[in-house]
């Protein structure tokens, strides 16, 4: 059964054409792109795959469950999560606090649990601040856990958006453009992150991303949209070489 | 563990002090009206609090709940206890009281947490300066209701609960109202406390301070909104009742918007998301009022004032969204939060 499986998905707004009859497959564990110009629609695809908007024709499924109709939490407890293209963490919360409001869905005791304060709600309070810890230890970050985010660089807020999202333990995990904003240094090592997570935690990877150093040094599959519809698809060697994304999406000139 | 004893013998000493000092002449009843009142502003404060400082939602239609809750306990009381030209005879004898008295507080929760849904339910489409003109209305149409039912008098009011209280009395001569709310104030504080210092609760905060990486992160959103509210409205509903009984008189001017205003005054003077701010701030305020009592009317003047100049010179209110043991950190020692 394929983890993602997207099937002849469009999404209008109004008289706009959003997405336009697109297409995929993912088995799991791959590392692909979305690639395209600006307002190509690339977003637009996340938030539908994560429930944000209902398409309006075509289907998404996931793990086999079909997402029509479903709430955002509800698509993340079936395993996936996403980052933003604006970074959107909790502020006035911890970094530790973040990554265990996350866990939300899976917090394995109730209200009447969290009033009472039963046994079960301190073994699980214990369990997801245990996992929480050892999430951000495992990604060398369990110094910052009682920072507030506005206090981290903008490099390192992306990292802690990163593990807050693989603390709902996805099974894919979208990354809308994680290297924007960040100066040419931070994009080496957000390579070397991406690669890391990738091989570490079992997952698969589909990101959106302009930088072109980041996609094709870390992406075997990218796909190329435009105006909504997909007009290239293939290996970063295949996109690179194809007239029409480089007349798309590049530009006239070549690389 | 010897700290975690402070808070609940704490706690006893203050209830046996309340009980106590009536008796010997130390407090008269001017004393325990006045603590009284401050207690139902605490549970005001506070329980206002969990949705305009933790969701970061503006509720201004807190009164409306209060009425709902303060209705619901006196037509409960006076309907078990106490002859009534429209509800006959009562079902239970007065020696009862003091037993079905936390059960009639329950019932003004209940049905103010129900009401809440009338704010709860469009908050899951509205929200900001669009929610917030729902909550005025929605005080607006419970206030307007209950003016129109003649069972329990319309605009006249309701009357009948001091009897109940007087029954209480017999049984045994102690500040009955002052222990009750001494309770509801405990157990606001409690249920509140629990809540938001749990992840479970912590997921109001998410919406608050960005309702979509909330719902993404697996929160969901509009089950926690409906528990705020409905926790947030049953509490104002039980400070409702105990405001009822407290003064054996409800009536529906009583629960305008000037009662929705003092509860926000009291959220923002406190500060947004801090429980001990709530509390202080209910206290600070129930001091004012008694103070500037000599200026009458005056006074309408004198506190909005006052919040404008909090307002200029800090804005955050007394406490930010900090607690107590955040200012002093050695108060951690007698309790842990959280």
């Amino acid at each position: 059964m394929a983890l993602l499986e997207i099937k002849d998905l469009t999404q209008r707004f109004g008289g706009l054409i959003a997405v336009n009859d697109f297409s995929v497959t993912m088995e799991g564990r791959e590392l692909n792109a979305l690639i395209g110009p600006n307002g190509a629609g690339k977003t637009t695809v996340f938030n539908l795959v994560s429930g944000f908007y209902q398409p309006t024709t075509g289907s998404i499924t996931i793990n086999g469950v079909d997402t029509r109709g479903m709430k955002p939490h509800q698509v993340t407890s079936l395993g996936v999560a996403r980052t933003f293209q604006n970074i959107r963490l909790w502020n006035d919360m911890t970094v530790l606090d973040n990554i265990r409001v996350s866990q939300h869905y899976r917090l394995g005791y109730s209200l009447a649990d969290a009033l009472l304060r039963t046994r079960r709600y301190a073994d699980r309070e214990a369990a997801i601040e245990r996992t929480a810890m050892e999430l951000l230890e495992f990604m060398g970050m369990k110094d910052l856990a009682n920072e507030f985010p506005p206090n981290l660089s903008y490099g390192i807020q992306r990292k802690v958006e990163i593990a807050r999202a693989l603390s709902t333990k996805p099974k894919l995990l979208l990354l809308d453009e994680p290297a924007a904003g960040l100066p040419s240094t931070d994009v080496v090592e957000l390579i070397k992150l991406i690669e890391w997570i990738h091989k570490e935690f079992d997952l698969a990877i589909w990101m959106i991303e302009h930088q072109m150093t980041v996609v094709m040094s870390l992406c075997q599959w990218i796909k190329v949209i435009d105006f909504g519809a997909t007009i290239a698809e293939g290996t970063p060697e295949d996109i690179r070489n194809n007239p029409t994304v480089i007349k798309a999406y590049l530009g006239d000139e070549a690389i | 563990m010897g700290n975690r004893i402070t808070v609940p013998a704490a706690l006893c000493a203050l209830l046996f002090l309340m009980v106590a000092m009536p008796h010997v002449g130390l407090l008269g009843q001017y004393g325990v009206t006045f603590l009284c009142t401050m207690g139902i502003y605490i549970i005001l404060s506070a329980s206002l609090n969990l949705v305009n400082g933790y969701m970061g939602e503006f509720s201004c239609g807190h009164a409306g709940f209060m009425a709902v809750g303060a209705y619901t306990s006196s037509v409960a009381g006076v309907f078990l206890f106490v002859p009534d030209q429209v509800f006959g005879q009562p079902w239970l004898p007065m020696a009862l009281t003091p037993f079905a008295f936390p059960i009639i507080l329950a019932a003004g929760f209940i049905a103010a947490a129900l009401a809440g849904l009338v704010v709860a339910v469009p908050s899951f489409k509205t929200r900001g300066d669009y929610l917030a003109v729902i909550t005025l209305a929605a005080s607006y149409i419970i206030k307007s209701a209950i003016e129109n039912v003649e069972a329990v008098g319309g605009p006249r009011g309701f009357a009948g609960m001091g009897k109940i209280v007087q029954g209480m009395d017999s049984m045994a001569p102690i500040p009955w109202m002052l222990v009750w709310i001494f309770l509801g104030v405990t157990f606001t504080i409690w249920i509140l406390r629990r809540f938001v210092y749990s992840t479970y609760g912590k997921g109001v905060m998410a919406i608050h301070q960005d309702e979509v990486a909330a719902e993404i992160m697996s929160v969901n959103t509009n089950k926690m909104k409906l528990i705020a509210f409905m926790l947030s409205s049953g509490l104002a509903g039980l400070a409702g009742g105990l405001y009822a009984y407290l003064i054996s008189f409800v009536n529906p001017a009583s629960f305008t918007i000037l009662r929705s205003t003092e509860c926000l005054v009291m959220v923002y003077l406190g500060g947004m998301g801090s429980l001990s701010g709530s509390v202080l701030s209910a206290i600070v305020f129930a001091i004012l009022l008694e103070f500037l009592k000599p200026l009458e009317q005056l006074k309408w003047v004198a506190i909005p004032l006052l919040l404008i100049l909090l307002m200029q010179f800090r804005p955050e209110g007394i406490m930010g969204n900090r607690e107590l043991s955040d200012v002093f950190p050695k108060l951690k020692r007698f309790y842990r939060f959280k």
